[in-house]
């Protein structure tokens, strides 16, 4: 099939983007979208053109570094999935299709369609972790925790932090990030002795990342490609506001 | 910054107070539409001016009343302020953006609905708060018959700077209780003749139902009241209770008037 692409080209940081229109023919249903940009980019190379810049990896979507804003949506027209697991028969023939990068003052751009998502990293290094030493491996079953615990806990931390939230929502939001991270330890036990310095350090520095406010859209679950929920920004701001206003404990 | 001062500062602390105002103000709207009811009665406004009297000169509900201005105020200024900060956290827009398939188009016009329930209140306080405390209205009075309290005569009385806002006394010789009162109701029933008014009403209370068809299950979520044996109760009370019933009932009032009286 063909199609029309329109790309967001983008030399760097300090320039002004616009969008570039590009053909793609002969264009394979079975194809990924990064395959497809991929055979884009080898035209544009023989052609000695700057070829269009994306961030990839893993291509299985477990990495999290695809960020492509496909028609209005992140990670493209399907659920649950990333850009690299949507396929070219998500499209018909002659489609246009607009690619954006993710937008956000906290995510400036790099080049083309690749964001700095540091800011994320940053949130991590803030209190995203648990500070005691692991030691050997423990026996199965030594501290027992709960099935649905257990879930709950795995289902928050198959976060791949690609920002498709912020991308996502309409305020450019983290929180949904934000809170599948705290969420993560704080259901499990080996994460209550930070759990409420975790979730104030975390905001605080979501917060001076320049991230938007939460405004209950969803729009964020519905896009996630691992399929957050937004029960984790529920926890996160019980967590927080039992910290500030009920327990005082300092950060 | 005092720890205090940190919290509400923060996006989640900013959030928290627009929940707690909103929710104030749902409690309000309950309260205000059992007391309009009164509208609906065929007493010539006589339990209706006794109620406004009663909401304007109760000191506990006096209390309440600041309360409620200034929640007024803090939600829509605290809006104002949450949205300048999502707008500086995006800008640059996209060329596309799908908003409809990924979220209710409710939650994403919280903003403009609101605005629309604001110039509402304007509108509706000055015409009616503020003439009922300040304005040189006339007075209902009110001759209930003693023997069948279905009998009331009604005559118009003149401002008067001297009058007591409400009396009620009973005349044991002529039989009757008489009440007199500033005439709210007079007030009420002439706006709701006015076909723009009317119209005006009917819009508002449609902003009011959208508002809060999102606005009051999205409150307990920012609360963190997600707990999933009430969260279906949270959603039915948000959508039929105050998207629909509340919404409902306020836009009857002057559309009963307009069409009725």
């Amino acid at each position: 099939m063909n199609l029309t692409l329109k790309v967001w080209r983008q030399k760097n940081a300090d320039t002004k983007g616009n969008f570039v229109t590009y053909k793609a023919d002969h264009v394979s249903p079975d194809m990924s979208f990064l395959e497809m940009l991929d055979v884009v980019n080898e035209d544009l190379v023989k052609k000695g053109d700057d070829p269009i810049h994306f961030d990839h990896d893993c291509r299985e979507g477990i990495c999290g570094s695809c960020s492509l804003h496909i028609n209005g949506r992140p990670h493209g027209p399907k659920q649950g999935i990333a850009t690299c697991q949507l396929h070219m028969r998500s499209f018909k023939n002659n489609d246009t299709v607009v690619i954006e990068p993710w937008r956000a003052e906290a995510f400036p751009v790099i080049k083309d369609l690749a964001t700095n998502r540091s800011a994320f990293d940053r949130i991590q290094v803030a209190g995203g972790f648990v500070s005691v030493n692991t030691g050997g491996v423990p026996d199965a079953n030594v501290i027992p925790i709960p099935k649905v615990i257990a879930d709950e806990a795995f289902n928050s931390a198959t976060c791949i932090g690609c920002g498709a939230c912020v991308a996502a929502c309409k305020n450019a939001s983290a929180m949904l990030f934000v809170s599948a991270k705290v969420s993560q330890m704080a259901l499990l036990p080996q994460g209550q002795p930070e759990r409420y310095r975790r979730v104030q350090a975390m905001v605080a520095q979501m917060d001076a990342e320049g991230f938007g406010s939460c405004t209950n859209t969803g729009a964020c679950e519905a896009e996630c490609p691992k399929e957050i929920s937004i029960t984790n920004i529920a926890r996160m701001n019980r967590d927080y506001f039992t910290a500030k206003l009920f327990k005082e404990e300092e950060v | 910054m005092s720890n205090f001062a940190k919290t509400f500062s923060s996006s989640l602390g900013k959030k928290l107070i627009m929940a707690a105002t909103g929710l104030f103000l749902c409690t309000f709207l309950i309260v205000h539409l059992v007391g309009n009811l009164q509208l609906f009665k065929d007493d010539a406004g006589q339990a209706f001016n006794a109620y406004a009297y009663f909401m304007t000169h109760f000191t506990p509900i006096k209390v309440v009343s600041y309360l409620l201005y200034a929640s007024i105020i803090i939600h829509a200024v605290y809006a104002l302020v949450i949205t300048m900060g999502n707008k500086k956290a995006r800008p640059i827009g996209y060329a596309v953006q799908a908003g409809s398939q990924n979220s209710p188009w409710t939650s994403r016009n919280m903003g403009i609905l609101g605005t629309v329930l604001l110039v509402f209140i304007v509108i509706h306080m000055s015409n009616f708060w503020w003439k009922y405390h300040n304005a040189e209205l006339p007075y209902a009075k009110y001759e209930i018959s003693l023997d069948d309290p279905s009998d009331i005569t009604v005559s118009e009385l003149p401002w008067d700077a001297k009058r007591l806002v409400h009396s009620d006394y009973v005349d044991t010789q002529a039989g009757k209780q008489v009440i007199v009162s500033k005439d709210l109701y007079k007030v009420v029933a002439h706006s709701f003749k006015t076909g723009w008014y009317v119209l005006l009403y009917v819009i508002s209370m449609a902003a009011l139902a959208f508002h809060l068809i999102h606005g009051f299950r999205s409150a307990f979520q920012t609360v963190g009241w997600d707990n999933r044996k009430y969260v279906p109760i949270i959603r039915f009370f948000g959508v039929w209770i105050f998207g629909v019933l509340i919404p409902v009932l306020f836009a009857a009032m002057p559309v009963y008037f307009y069409f009725f009286k």
